[in-house]
């Protein structure tokens, strides 16, 4: 199984990427020490499904967290590089930040029962979204909410804009969610982990509501899961963070053919439904994993080392 | 006879219009030394008929016999032995303020069991932490690590069946490596019978010899895994969860809106 289209039309964006970025590093200061949780990342991601793979602590998050300036303050982020469109995003004063946060990245988090308001309707807090970031009306906001329901495929958006995010199901809050990312149509969207909080079932659907509209709109996606399984089916390249840094990357579709010993080492610690084992191969963490080289595939495209 | 036997269990929370029924009228039958594993999405209450049976809620109706004994809303000393409970998040379920000592000390106390020092031994090495271990606080150790605790902590008792609930949902895939070969090596080396609640099929077929599908409070299919690997599985919702777990693909997330399990034939 597959996801959808081939990707070469989406190569050719690489050559003026959405978001480059290169020699990414987040570093706490703490009683114990410089904590380093993100060393020296760099990649680039145009119009595709670029997938973040890693397990906790990898500094997956934190890179996607980076880059829209969300990191706590104790964090020292610096980069030789990250620009938008060509804009460099380092130099930008927090007002002018703001404007970029919401218009032209937004992020999805895992989990909406934690990142909508609870006291407002929902379909106001898409409105809000469209208003903060557009000149318009109270009722031009209102319609480009329902639009924006409709687009990620609530049957009947007017019920839907009326309720609460707790009368909602988890699937539902994260479409929710989704339109509202979308509707001030931001050219990249950050996921961390959008489907984690969902059963298979609605799983499928909003990632396929999140396909159809990466390629309608043409805006890059960086998503960021744990599940290797997910991205090799979803996206269109994966990166593997170990440590704080890219291990490998390549294409999706080749992730089965990885090469380095921590991806080979997480494929095979998951059990298979067409492959039945006694025991699960344990991962063996290997000390020159941390700073030794990335693994580049041929076919990976626009990242770097 | 199996060594747990439901019948017509079921669990309703609420009163009047705001009633659920979590649990419909369902009946299955555990063999000792089977792994049992209980599949479905959340809320179609598998972890509903966990804690029925575990004792946690004494609110349902039905017949429940563990052992030969018939188990009611109030358990003995003894029939709480028997069965124990591994739940989710280890984050949760153990005291942030006990030591793994005082942690483990507790289930012998209640039981009056005595020899706590042997025991505790004991049992953290059969879930393969050493000694060290034993005076250290839940957030001193890492998720694997606690869960290894949980499980210890479930088996002191020296219990027949362990009540799995989602026991490596919260931990990385190659911590869940490593606590699935500690349940398979447990199993081997003692008599145990598990009954292993997950969403994650891919899972449930590493562990299980026989599975129970449920949705909105009912078994769908029940089938061994053997069967399903070998026939592919039978009721259109089982089916849609094994080709799900696959992964993304697109075509699937199309004929997904479209399903109505409820119209199809049950088994």
């Amino acid at each position: 199984m597959s996801s959808a289209g081939d990707s070469t039309g989406q190569r050719a964006e690489i050559a003026a990427p959405i978001l480059a970025v290169q020699d990414l590093s987040v570093r706490f200061d703490t009683p114990h020490g410089l904590v380093e949780a993100v060393r020296g990342v760099s990649f680039d991601i145009g119009r595709e499904k670029v997938g973040i793979v890693g397990e906790s602590g990898s500094g997956k998050s934190m890179t996607g967290r980076a880059v829209l300036r969300l990191t706590p303050k104790a964090a020292q982020v610096s980069a030789q590089r990250l620009d938008l469109h060509g804009q460099d995003l380092r130099r930008l004063s927090p007002r002018e930040m703001r404007a970029i946060r919401g218009r032209r990245i937004s992020m999805v988090l895992q989990d909406p029962k934690y990142s909508l308001n609870p006291v407002m309707r929902v379909g106001a807090q898409i409105a809000e979204a469209y208003l903060v970031h557009h000149k318009a009306t109270q009722r031009e906001a209102r319609e480009r909410a329902l639009e924006m329901l409709e687009a990620v495929k609530i049957r009947n958006p007017r019920r839907v804009y009326e309720l609460f995010p707790h009368e909602v199901s988890g699937g539902m809050g994260q479409r929710v969610m989704i339109a509202m990312m979308l509707i001030p149509e931001p050219e990249l969207l950050i996921a961390d982990e959008p489907t984690s909080a969902l059963d298979v079932t609605v799983r499928m659907q909003v990632l396929a509501i999140l396909d159809d509209l990466v390629s309608s709109r043409g805006l890059g996606l960086m998503f960021i899961s744990h599940d290797l399984n997910l991205v090799a089916t979803f996206c269109d390249r994966v990166l593997i963070m170990y440590a704080g840094r890219i291990v490998e990357s390549c294409r999706a579709s080749d992730l089965k053919h990885a090469r380095h010993g921590y991806t080979r080492g997480l494929l095979e610690s998951l059990p298979r439904i067409d492959e039945r084992k006694e025991r699960l191969q344990v991962l063996e963490r290997d000390a020159a994993w941390r700073d030794g080289p990335t693994i580049l595939h041929q076919s990976s495209g626009g990242s770097r080392p | 006879m199996s060594l747990i036997d439901i019948r017509e269990l079921h669990v309703a929370f609420g009163e009047h219009e705001d009633r659920t029924v979590a649990v419909d009228r369902l009946s299955l039958s555990v063999e000792e030394g089977e792994v049992y594993g209980l599949v479905g999405e959340s809320g179609c209450g598998k972890s509903t008929v966990l804690r029925a049976l575990a004792g946690l809620n004494s609110n349902w109706q039905g017949r429940m016999v563990v052992a030969g004994e018939t188990l009611g809303p109030k358990r003995s000393k003894a029939q709480h032995r028997l069965m124990q409970m591994v739940f989710q998040d280890p984050y949760g379920s153990l005291h942030p303020r006990h030591t793994v000592n005082t942690l483990l000390s507790e289930p012998i106390e209640i039981q009056g069991l005595g020899t706590a020092d042997r025991r505790i031994v004991q049992a953290l090495d059969q879930v393969g932490l050493d000694a060290s271990f034993r005076f250290r606080y839940p957030h001193q150790l890492s998720g694997g690590q606690r869960q290894r605790v949980a499980i210890a902590r479930a088996l002191i008792l020296e219990p027949r069946v362990l009540l799995l609930d989602e026991p490596t949902s919260a931990l990385d895939v190659s911590i869940q490596a490593e606590v699935l070969n500690l349940l398979s090596e447990l199993k081997r080396s003692r008599t145990l019978t598990y009954i292993f609640v997950s969403h994650d099929l891919a899972v449930i077929t590493h562990m299980c010899s026989r599975i129970g599908v449920m949705r909105l409070g009912k078994l769908v299919e029940e089938t061994s895994v053997d069967v399903l690997l070998g026939e592919g599985p039978r009721h259109p919702y089982t089916r849609h969860l094994y080709q799900a777990s696959a992964g993304y693909d697109r075509r699937l997330a199309q004929t997904t809106a479209e399903l109505d399990f409820e119209s199809e034939p049950q088994p």
